[in-house]
């Protein structure tokens, strides 16, 4: 090997350290306990094991119930996007209709809006429709996000028309080719969009922060941001385990799946 | 056309419409559950925002909102003399102005070194560094107010083993949006390393062969090859990083809850305070402020680094 090549390689591990490193103090030292934590000189490997952290988010905090109310959320929001973002996706790509380009400059221009700017009127809305602090006033905002549409878009318009026509020369009706054609040719798209949006709900902040109101709807997290300004804020074992319950799905879905998101960020990043 | 149709045009013609109209309706059933949430959802809201800016509306008004006064354009006149505001629109300014350019750097350096020759883990190089992007900011803002924490922090630990007594980096008002920018850059740079490694890949070896060839340096190439065709990867980056940074709240909510004395204190953190003391057409009028800010900054950025064909 060259020393120049080493030199890069060195560079690497380095920038690998800096970015990996954190996660794995996270991890190490949520199985401390907090008179470790607070330690002067840090400790890396921890002296003591201990569950503690764990069981008190367990116990005295209601962390599964929180769990469960991410996951509920994410999947909602999830299956909600793959529908309607792949019917519309369809529609903007293969179908000709009025009204179509105008509909498509709205779903992108819709990428452009801050997020602070729509939701004090949709709690109103929410709100008004008796939906505050409820799984419905939770998901119904984001069952049908712009991005999705500008993904399954891209994906179908690459997907060549002979394939549909030869379906309608068969004499089968535009659902059934919809479901039958060109439904399992966007698998590839399917997948990428349905992990990004997982995701993005299942670390989504700002709206169930306001729209949760009781500890029963807290999605993690609020739990753990709310909890960490809160009268719990020196408790960093806490914390950081908490901080473990809400990464730790998220690294294991995205290391089994990273293909996808990677294809994903270069199909929606160039062109 | 003639003034007279003769029968066989007129059925054509009729035909025709009736082709159209089955067109529109199939198009227009699968578009249409989309399109109405996104009316309900998204469309309405940005509308009503702008309408919310223009009045008086607050908390109490929830349950009746029609039944608020119209003000004008009061509340952004009290946003330009408000200097909590103005304030966290320095801040955000400051975040943007640094941070953008720090995230781009350090994932064109990434995206260089991996595209450099045949470098073995590459894979793993790439899912390390984009790793960040994928978790929780909350979750991140956890960890570093405890890495950047005074006494016990890694950080400041680390940089006493070569003698430098680190600032409590969150707790001074110095430091304290500092810490936040290089967190955020720290957070970010994978993803845009991911889109400019695809870009640079997707820059034909034969181009580097000629230039070498005709005997252009390595600089040479830099700026005539790589640069010209990587504009466009940089123009996405820039223009994603840039709306993304412009609305900053989680980092400082999490870590330092805008202080302190308000040097981290963000136009989004600011609005979600105003929306918090039930200031709602306050709110609505600085979020059209940020809307506007985003256009523009991405208007820039198209005429700054945009195809200078046109």
């Amino acid at each position: 090997m060259t020393r120049a090549k080493l030199l890069l390689y060195a560079v690497l591990a380095l920038g690998l350290l800096v970015v990996v490193g954190p996660f794995v103090w996270m991890l190490l030292s949520s199985f401390k306990p907090e008179a470790e934590i607070r330690a002067v000189p840090p400790t890396w490997w921890p002296h003591t094991w201990t569950l503690g952290n764990y069981r008190d988010l367990f116990s005295r905090l209601d962390f599964p119930q929180y769990f469960a109310n991410s996951a509920i959320v994410a999947v909602l929001v999830t299956a909600g996007n793959l529908l309607f973002c792949s019917l519309l996706g369809y529609a903007l790509a293969k179908l000709d209709f009025p009204g179509r380009k105008a509909l498509f400059l709205a779903v992108l221009g819709m990428l452009m809006v801050p997020g602070m700017v729509t939701f004090v009127p949709q709690f109103v809305l929410i709100s008004n429709m008796g939906l505050a602090n409820s799984y419905a006033g939770l998901v119904l905002p984001f069952l049908a996000g712009p991005f999705g549409v500008f993904l399954m878009r891209q994906f179908l318009l690459s997907i060549p028309d002979d394939l549909i026509e030869a379906a309608r020369v068969d004499g089968a009706g535009e659902w059934r080719i919809f479901w039958r054609v060109v439904l399992p040719l966007c698998k590839p798209a399917l997948a990428t969009l349905g992990i990004l949006t997982f995701l993005a709900s299942w670390n989504n902040f700002l709206w169930p922060l306001v729209v949760a109101t009781t500890d029963d709807k807290y999605t993690l997290p609020v739990a753990l941001a709310l909890y960490s300004i809160g009268q719990n804020r020196a408790y960093y074992g806490l914390l950081l385990a908490g901080a473990v319950v809400v990464v730790v799905p998220v690294l294991i879905v995205f290391l089994a799946l990273q293909r996808h998101f990677m294809r994903g960020i270069a199909t929606t990043g160039l062109k | 056309m003639t003034a007279v149709l003769d029968r066989p045009a007129a059925a054509t013609r009729g035909r025709a419409t009736r082709a159209r109209r089955r067109r529109a309706w199939i198009g227009w059933s699968f578009a249409a559950p989309f399109t109405l949430l996104f009316l309900v959802f998204a469309l309405l809201p940005v509308l009503a925002s702008l309408v919310m800016s223009l009045t008086d509306m607050r908390a109490t008004d929830l349950r009746t909102p029609l039944a608020v006064n119209v003000v004008g354009f009061g509340n952004f006149t009290r946003l330009f003399s408000d200097e909590l505001f103005l304030r966290s629109a320095l801040n955000t300014i400051v975040f943007v102005a640094v941070g953008v350019p720090l995230t781009m750097v350090a994932a064109l350096a990434a995206a260089n070194a991996l595209n450099s020759g045949l470098i073995r883990f590459r894979a793993v190089f790439r899912v390390g560094f984009y790793l960040p992007v994928v978790t929780s900011i909350v979750a991140i803002a956890v960890v570093w107010r405890f890495l950047l924490d005074p006494e016990a922090g890694l950080v400041n630990n680390l940089l006493g083993l070569i003698g430098v007594e680190g600032p409590a980096w969150l707790q001074n008002p110095g430091t304290s949006l500092g810490s936040i920018i290089v967190m955020a850059a720290w957070r970010n740079f994978g993803s845009l390393m991911v889109i400019f490694l695809a870009a640079l890949q997707g820059i034909p070896a034969h181009l580097y062969e000629a230039a070498t060839l005709d005997g252009a340096g390595r600089w040479q190439q830099l700026r005539r090859i790589t640069m010209p065709l990587m504009r466009p990867a940089l123009l996405f980056g820039a223009v994603i990083t840039g709306i993304g940074y412009l609305q900053l709240f989680e980092e400082p909510l999490v870590m330092t809850q805008g202080g302190p004395l308000s040097s981290t204190l963000s136009v989004s953190y600011h609005i979600y305070n105003q929306f918090g003391f039930g200031n709602y057409g306050y709110a609505a009028a600085a979020s059209y402020v940020l809307f506007v800010a985003i256009v523009a900054l991405s208007v820039l950025q198209f005429r700054l680094l945009g195809s200078r064909d046109d």
